[in-house]
């Protein structure tokens, strides 16, 4: 019945792999749902290949939010930051592995979206970068 | 007083039999956000496509009176419903919110000038903030909040020293959706009244739990909302005093709002049709008259104190809860709302699990997002009370709250 608190979810959101800051790092970018007041605030290290050698979370929000961007920098590291461009909305229901509703969604999908503006360098995480490619 | 009878009361409800989630039966703890509807208000609307479906206020035919007729039936209803003198000062809207984007509009805009002072509070719904934010902007208006005590109530004492100043407009809700306090409002216009302002009362919370009445208060301006008060959506409904309106220019143009009409000029109508501009929600406003008429049946004062008894043991068995904490759980006077956060746990994974138990509640700031900031918290869950909810549901609300905390223990 509660199946929407995986054991994975509620684990992730105790006890976070990642969470905290780097500095200095490579890649930086934060932003929020104002609508729930989730904040997130992602940084990289990206090693001479191009590729994420760490990578650390920092915010305060749901559970949700929260174990999907922790799980979203587990499934990242060693991988290529083009890679990353890539990656979309159904990467992270994979790692998440629930059904949510829409307004759920919005917290689930808040840390790609803040992981993409930030390797594309933009000013605005927008619902544009949970799709393939160029925003 | 007849016995409060809660079972014979849910009966009315159709929506409270259903079931959630595979057999969970549903408990609605969301009425702030909006109220279920009794079959008399719903099938009131029925009846009206049914069997008297016209356009008002312009045919001659039968169905045309008809619906005339019901819908300023509905208004009249309404009017006897808040005390109000007479039928013509209660404006029929679209809810709460565009019956103070009315004011705001049309006496805001003729009466207010650079520079003037309008008193606000901190506990606002954002749509008794904005519309006057955008005015400020628009007239350059001095904008002064109220603050809200940590206790939870407005500060009289910042109120007193604000009226010093010659405000020209007072606004301010009358009871909180997020923190239940009933703001002294018949002493705090008196107040304003003296300090030459003009009034307005945000009741969307007040009038659909006790007894008000305009009269009473002597407000110049009252908005509320259909929805809240077992009514339809789409309609709500703006009380104004006669001599305000009447000096007041239209809000909307458009037929029916009219007299008289050349190509290069028009003539308002009469009140209250000078503010109510196209075809109107006349199944709505019917549905409104026909929740008046089953708020009223049961009795303003026997809900009141139903609600108020609900809330006072929801309060005491909801803090058993080890570090639940209550948003302006010490104000003076509060109603059936109750805002509450749990340590480390976020008020969405709250409102997630409770709706898994079959209990819906709200979280989120509730459109109110400066007080929330006042609290220095970004959300809370919310759960609120009408006259159809029962003490088992408080109990599985309780029992749901402590598998939530376990869960994240
Ligand atoms: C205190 C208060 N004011 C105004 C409103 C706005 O009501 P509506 O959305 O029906 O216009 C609400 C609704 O939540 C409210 O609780």
């Amino acid at each position: 019945m509660d199946d929407l608190y995986r054991e994975v979810i509620i684990e992730h959101y105790k006890n976070p792999g990642y969470r905290g800051s780097l500095d200095p790092n490579d890649i930086t970018f934060e932003d929020e749902n104002p609508l729930c007041g989730d904040h997130i605030k992602i940084d990289l290290r990206v090693g001479e290949d191009g590729k994420v050698t760490e990578a650390a979370f920092d915010g305060h929000g749901c559970a949700i939010s929260q174990a999907s961007a922790d799980l979203l920098l587990e499934s990242i590291i060693g991988k290529d930051v083009n890679e990353i461009k890539h990656l979309t909305k159904t990467d992270v229901m994979d790692l998440l592995g629930i059904e949510l509703g829409p307004v759920r969604l919005k917290c689930a999908l808040l840390p790609l979206k803040i992981l993409k503006a930030g390797v594309y360098g933009l000013g605005e995480a927008t619902d544009d970068l949970l799709e393939d490619g160029q925003a | 007083m007849t016995i409060y009878n809660v079972e014979k009361i849910r009966e009315d409800f159709p929506i409270l039999g259903i079931e959630i989630n595979l057999g969970i039966p549903l408990v609605y703890l969301d009425s702030t956000a909006t109220a279920q509807k009794p079959a008399s208000v719903i099938e009131a609307m029925d009846d009206y496509y049914r069997n008297s479906n016209g356009n008002i206020h312009r045919g001659v035919h039968y169905l045309a009176e008809r619906a005339t007729a019901m819908y300023e039936g509905a208004r009249a209803k309404v009017a006897a419903f808040i005390g109000a003198d007479k039928p013509k000062e209660v404006i029929f809207t679209r809810n709460a919110t565009e019956s103070i984007n009315l004011v705001a509009n049309t006496w805001g805009r003729a009466f207010l000038e650079k520079g003037d002072l309008v008193i606000l509070t901190e506990m606002e719904h954002h749509s008794n903030l904005v519309p006057w934010q955008m005015l400020a902007e628009e007239k350059g208006l001095r904008l002064e909040f109220i603050p809200v005590t940590d206790d939870g109530d407005l500060d009289q004492a910042v109120f007193d020293q604000l009226l010093e100043q010659n405000p020209k407009l007072v606004a301010f809700v009358h009871m909180s959706n997020v923190l239940g306090t009933i703001n002294p409002a018949k002493a705090m216009i008196a107040k304003a009244k003296r300090a030459g302002a003009i009034t307005v009362v945000d009741g969307a919370q007040s009038v659909p739990h006790f007894a008000v009445s305009v009269k009473d208060l002597d407000v110049d301006f009252m908005a509320f909302s259909a929805h809240k008060m077992l009514g339809p959506t789409g309609v709500g409904a703006l009380y104004g005093r006669e001599e305000l309106l009447d000096k007041m220019p239209p809000y909307m143009g458009g037929g029916d709002m009219i007299r008289k009409v050349s190509l290069r000029s028009f003539t308002p109508n009469e009140l209250p049709w000078k503010f109510e501009a196209g075809t109107f929600c006349i199944a709505e406003a019917i549905g409104f008259g026909a929740a008046v008429d089953y708020l009223s049946a049961i009795g303003m004062d026997d809900i009141a104190e139903y609600e108020h008894k609900l809330v006072q043991s929801a309060m005491v068995k909801m803090k058993t809860i080890p570090g639940l904490e209550i948003m302006g759980e010490k104000a003076a006077h509060r109603g059936g709302v109750i805002s509450f956060t749990l340590p480390g746990i976020h008020p969405h994974d709250v409102a997630q699990i409770l709706d898994q138990n079959g209990i819906a509640v709200r979280a989120g700031h509730h459109c109110a997002m400066p007080l929330h900031d006042r609290f220095r918290i970004p959300a809370s869950s919310r759960a609120s009370f009408y006259l159809y909810n029962t003490e088992e549901e408080i109990n599985h609300l309780v029992v749901s709250l402590q598998k939530v905390v376990k869960m994240f223990s």
